[in-house]
């Protein structure tokens, strides 16, 4: 029969007039951030670090800079692991290039500076969790878009002491 | 007035005029009493069409938006009301860009060209009883001759540019516009037909008089007429002229500013122009139906010219732009023949009931089942005969290389 498929579409149309809308009004509510989401941060967890430095060979831009020293029971200690946010692109290869699933990618966003400095990630903030008013402690777990696994239920370092407990 | 309450001021506003022209009757000279007329008449097509130019953006942007499963514009004001007045704002503040190659003149007069038709267009439409800005005689022909003139602006604005897509738009459109004007004053002339005038005002009384719509003995002269006049006006399923994926913008590439918003509202006034003509010649004018008597006859008109404009609206939303053939084949191999027969079936209709011989009863009811039939099985068979014979595939060079 003619014209049946136009009828149908008029209806499915109609339909979604009354269906309430997906847009987000995002500064007024808060978006929902699927588990892999990339932001704009990195999460790194100091504990699983050997300081091998495959991430800073594997990315394109050399925007990881990682100093070493040894360190105790034959381990090195890293003393520098600076990203440079201002020229990373966020293509997560240093993250595939991790050995050891040390490091993530965050899932942070509003990451906007006014400076270049603030767009520098140092190991102290990255050892932090609260290290920047912008990035919220919540929004500093590892983003699953690497390693799916941990859409299962692990959402955040077992190592790094929750809010609170921290040392600094 | 037959279905007006004494009383009811509302009712009839040509009372207006008329209360006017009595005050000025001997106080001042015919000339001025014309004069001061026509100002009144402007200032009520006025006031109805700047709140509807402004009002009708801002009722598609949030209808399609809701289609879409979005929110639409809702920052300015409250439900973003105040949006097409700060478009309004944005659009006069913007640097009026004449590119360097243009003919400047044909390039500033074309959004003037094409701005006026839209306008002229409301002079026959029918507001109410006595409020028809010019009741001429041969309104219906004013109608389609004055809403044809768009073409010539969009031609204009589209040679002016000196840019290969506006041209390209121009070319396209006056394809498609002449092309659509055929089924369009076909499917007229059935309508005429049935009222025996051409005058917009009697052909409202007819159908009051008759006690039907004409869209119940005509039904396949509405749709096509809907659709012809939706090709017109270049709204979406046709609007290949100003197609924005495939040529920027069309004829209106190379405007901005106020140039630009006046294209715009054209379009706009054009479209509610043509809801009013579709809702004069088929669904009755003013008529209102038994029972919703006490509302105002030109509230009804309103009523039906909004109803038809959401009708596009949802069009809009829903299907898909066509490409230029299957557009030029739609208007020459189906609207045009079936706008034929319809004008065949009329005729043998009005020669075996003459004007005035029907009244509401059987045999009305009858020849309205038998159109509505008919028209059913014109549209499909129709499209089943040139279905029926798919064209052949060109030879392509694939083709060559398999033979």
């Amino acid at each position: 029969m003619y014209g049946l498929g136009i009828a149908k579409g008029m209806l499915l149309t109609l339909k979604h007039i009354f269906r309430a809308p997906t847009t987000e009004q995002y500064p007024e509510e808060a978006l929902r951030l699927f588990p892999r989401f990339r932001g704009f941060d990195f999460a790194w967890d100091i504990e699983r670090c050997t300081g091998c430095a495959s991430c800073a060979k594997a990315c394109p831009h050399g925007v990881i800079v990682i100093e070493t020293r040894p360190g105790h029971y034959g381990k090195y200690e890293v003393v520098r692991f600076d990203i440079n946010r201002a020229n990373c692109m966020f293509c997560a290869l240093c993250v595939e290039a991790c050995p050891y699933e040390a490091l993530h990618m965050g899932s942070a966003r509003e990451c906007a500076s006014y400076a270049y400095d603030g767009l520098w990630i140092d190991r102290d903030q990255l050892v932090n969790q609260w290290y920047n008013e912008q990035i919220r402690v919540k929004e500093r777990m590892p983003s699953s878009l690497v390693r799916p696994q941990f859409d299962a239920g692990r959402r955040s370092f077992p190592h790094i002491p929750k809010v609170g407990e921290a040392s600094g | 007035m037959p279905s007006c309450p004494p009383g009811l001021v509302l009712c009839d506003l040509s009372g207006v005029t008329g209360a006017l022209r009595a005050a000025l009757a001997g106080l001042v000279p015919e000339w001025a009493i014309l004069l001061a007329m026509a100002l009144v008449g402007v200032l009520a097509l006025m006031a109805f069409l700047l709140p509807s130019q402004l009002g009708t953006v801002w009722i598609e942007r949030r209808l399609i938006a809701r289609m879409q499963v979005r929110r639409g514009p809702n920052r300015a004001g409250p439900w973003g009301l105040l949006q097409p007045v700060a478009d309004a704002v944005k659009v006069l503040a913007k640097e009026a860009i004449t590119p360097a190659a243009a003919d400047r003149w044909v390039f500033w007069t074309a959004p003037i060209v094409a701005y006026v038709p839209a306008m002229l267009t409301y002079a026959v439409l029918p507001f109410g009883p006595n409020m028809t800005f010019v009741d001429l005689h041969i309104g219906v022909l004013y109608l389609i001759s004055v809403s044809s003139l768009s073409v010539i602006a969009v031609f204009m604005a589209g040679w002016s540019s000196s840019n290969k897509y506006s041209l390209l738009g121009a070319m396209r459109a006056v394809a498609q516009m002449i092309s659509y004007e055929i089924p369009m004053v076909l499917s007229v002339v059935g309508v005429l037909m049935l009222a025996g005038t051409m005058q917009t005002t009697q052909i409202v009384e007819r159908q009051i008089a008759s006690g039907v719509w004409y869209v119940l003995l005509q039904p396949l002269g509405c749709l096509i007429f809907f659709i012809a006049g939706l090709a017109e006006l270049n709204r979406t399923p046709t609007d290949i002229m100003e197609a924005e994926s495939e040529i920027v913008a069309g004829y209106h590439t190379e405007y901005s500013g106020m140039k630009f918003s006046l294209f715009y509202v054209a379009e706009y006034t054009h479209a509610l122009a043509f809801c009013g003509i579709i809702a004069t010649l088929f669904f009755g004018g003013w008529a209102s139906s038994p029972g919703l008597d006490l509302l105002p006859p030109w509230i009804w008109v309103l009523v039906k010219i909004y109803f038809f404009f959401l009708v596009m609206v949802w069009i809009r939303g829903t299907i898909p732009r066509l490409r230029i053939d299957q557009l030029m084949d739609f208007a020459w191999k189906f609207l045009i023949p079936l706008s034929l027969a319809n004008v065949l079936i009329t005729g043998v209709e009005v020669v075996l009931a003459p004007q005035g011989t029907l009244t509401l009863g059987l045999p009305m009811a009858l020849i309205v089942i038998l159109n509505l039939v008919l028209g059913v099985i014109l549209l499909v068979g129709w499209a089943k005969l040139l279905s029926g014979s798919p064209r052949k595939p060109a030879a392509t060079w694939r083709w060559q290389m398999e033979h």
